[in-house]
């Protein structure tokens, strides 16, 4: 016996010598511990079924409010772009301008950059339009000349972006002699403007806070996994385990807490798009709209994924990270 | 390997535990630490293994002052030491294996290298073929041999056993004493706390005796 514990002591020294083999096998076992640790923390949580989908369940609601919420508001941004185009700038002309004029002026202003399309309303199309949607038609007739100005109706680009450039256009359009009168409904561009800009902060602040509860109820969860494991962590302290060593599968369970929440999430969420895009997709048909409900897409569902776990792990790094170094073998 | 240099401890709630504490052991040598309970035992060895830092003095360990390791260090210190309880700490929802594979696993080594390690540690504690038994299902005796192959599995320059045997027979402490002097005759040093004064009169090896937190015979 005591020939080859002597033997062992030598075998051992020829292989740290032989490093390159050595630092292969080294690294292997560095990539199986990561292996390891996420598997195992995996195998943790099943193991413990109840309270991790009650955990799981709870998260998933938090992420699902702001991930919610943060579909609504591209919702109705959608619905802002739809009403974009009854945000245009009408231009109505001087009775003494000719339709030929009028034509050549249109064409002028559509080479405007900040400009994006352009439409002219002759004399009789703005009379006919009137006689038919007005009512007065039979009024208009006994007038012995038509009183309506050409008018042409400017589409600009971005306009419910950028308030400054719609009003810096028609002031310039102000400026131009065959124009009598420019007009823009700017007041509710800027309403509806600053309840986007509302609604996005809203969803902003609401996730921050909904993050937050993510990240302290797993980290209260991990808390708890760790007390219950604390006569392993000091086992392994005893016998030379680093705490990187001891905190990795708490980390990993954090990081799979927070991506099944966020999986959970995208299904709350999802689900409830499609519940509720029938209804709303005939509610806009019966106001003549055409609404489609937009869903999470790819890029939003990866960020979503990302971001719970993301906060899992960070939620579970904080406790780890401070309460292992208290945790002390006595 | 092991030397104290005047070294004392003093807790604010209890007062001097340990008091000018100087010795140091050999490479290779073995040697009892006894006492009546409260002497101090305990105490020296948490600040051998770093679990607690003395308040004067100098504690050097393997050429490496232990006053001087930083946090971060300890854990690489401790890989050094087989340490050896008498509650054994086990893991008890982990194999025989397992257990003794710990420290191999913590210290980033291969599966083929722990596999051979593991094996060779548990067949000179004569445990093989009880790899994939849980603790609770050995005997007292068996658990304490698991904790020893632990001990030994990462080749540590230093046995440090607590009370290995206060849980045990004499029959199987004699055995388990037999076990540290295979360890030390290969060049391990060994100091074994005990308070069985027969067993330890009977092997003949140094004596560290405490009283009251002061060395009264080395």
């Amino acid at each position: 016996m005591k020939h080859s514990i002597r033997n062992q002591h030598r075998a051992e020294g020829r292989q740290t010598r032989k490093s390159g083999g050595y630092l292969v096998d080294r690294l292997i076992a560095y990539r199986d511990l990561h292996a390891h640790a996420l598997f195992s923390s995996l195998g943790r949580l099943v193991a413990s079924r109840f309270a991790t989908v009650m955990t799981i369940v709870v998260l998933a609601i938090g992420i699902s409010l702001a991930s919610g919420f943060y579909i609504l508001v591209k919702n109705l941004q959608q619905l802002a772009g739809n009403l974009e185009s009854s945000n245009q700038i009408s231009l109505f002309l001087r009775e003494e301008v000719s339709d030929a004029n009028a034509k050549k002026l249109a064409e002028t202003i559509k080479k405007n950059s900040d400009v994006l399309d352009v439409k002219l309303i002759s004399k009789e199309q703005a009379l006919k339009e009137f006689e038919t949607f007005s009512g007065f038609g039979a009024a208009v007739k006994a007038l012995d000349k038509n009183p309506l100005p050409i008018v042409i109706q400017v589409l600009p680009k971005n306009s419910l972006e950028d308030v400054v450039v719609l009003d810096n256009l028609v002031e310039h359009f102000k400026q131009v002699p065959e124009v009598d009168i420019a007009q823009v409904d700017t007041q509710w561009v800027k309403r509806l403007q600053s309840i986007m800009e509302l609604a996005r902060r809203g969803v902003a602040l609401l996730s921050g806070l909904l993050g937050m509860g993510v990240l302290f109820i797993t980290a209260n969860t991990i808390r708890l996994e760790l007390h219950d494991r604390r006569e392993e962590v000091l086992i392994a302290k005893l016998v030379g385990a680093t705490n990187g060593f001891i905190q990795r599968p708490f980390l990993y369970g954090g990081f799979w807490l927070g991506f099944f929440s966020g999986v959970a999430a995208w299904f709350i969420v999802t689900l409830t798009t499609l519940i509720l895009k029938y209804p709303i997709e005939k509610l806009s048909g019966l106001y003549d709209g055409s609404f489609h409900v937009v869903f999470l897409g790819g890029l939003e569902t990866i960020a979503l994924l990302a971001i719970s776990a993301a906060l899992g792990m960070l939620g579970s790094w904080i406790v780890v990270y401070f309460q292992l170094r208290r945790l002390k073998p006595e | 390997m092991l030397q104290f240099d005047k070294v004392s401890m003093r807790y604010p709630e209890v007062g001097d535990v340990l008091k000018n504490i100087s010795f140091s052991l050999h490479p290779g040598e073995m040697a009892f630490l006894t006492g009546h309970s409260g002497a101090g035992k305990s105490t020296l060895f948490k600040l051998i293994a770093v679990m607690e830092r003395c308040n004067r003095g100098e504690i050097i360990f393997a050429g490496q002052n232990l006053n001087k390791v930083s946090n971060r260090q300890i854990p690489y210190v401790r890989r050094n030491m087989g340490l050896i309880f008498q509650d054994y700490k086990l893991l008890q929802d982990r194999t025989v294996f397992d257990n003794v594979a710990l420290p191999l696993v913590i210290a980033g080594y291969g599966h083929g290298e722990i596999s051979r390690r593991v094996r060779a540690a548990l067949d000179k504690v004569g445990l093989l073929g009880k790899e994939k038994k849980y603790p609770l299902l050995l005997s007292g005796g068996e658990q304490q041999r698991v904790g020893i192959a632990r001990a030994v599995v990462n080749k540590p320059s230093m046995i440090l056993a607590d009370e290995p045997t206060g849980n045990l027979d004499p029959e199987l402490s004699k055995e388990i004493m037999h076990l540290f002097e295979q360890f030390q005759q290969v060049g391990v040093t060994v100091l074994i706390a005990s308070h069985d004064i027969s067993l330890i009169a009977r092997m003949n090896y140094r004596v560290l005796k405490l009283d009251h937190g002061q060395l009264i015979a080395s």
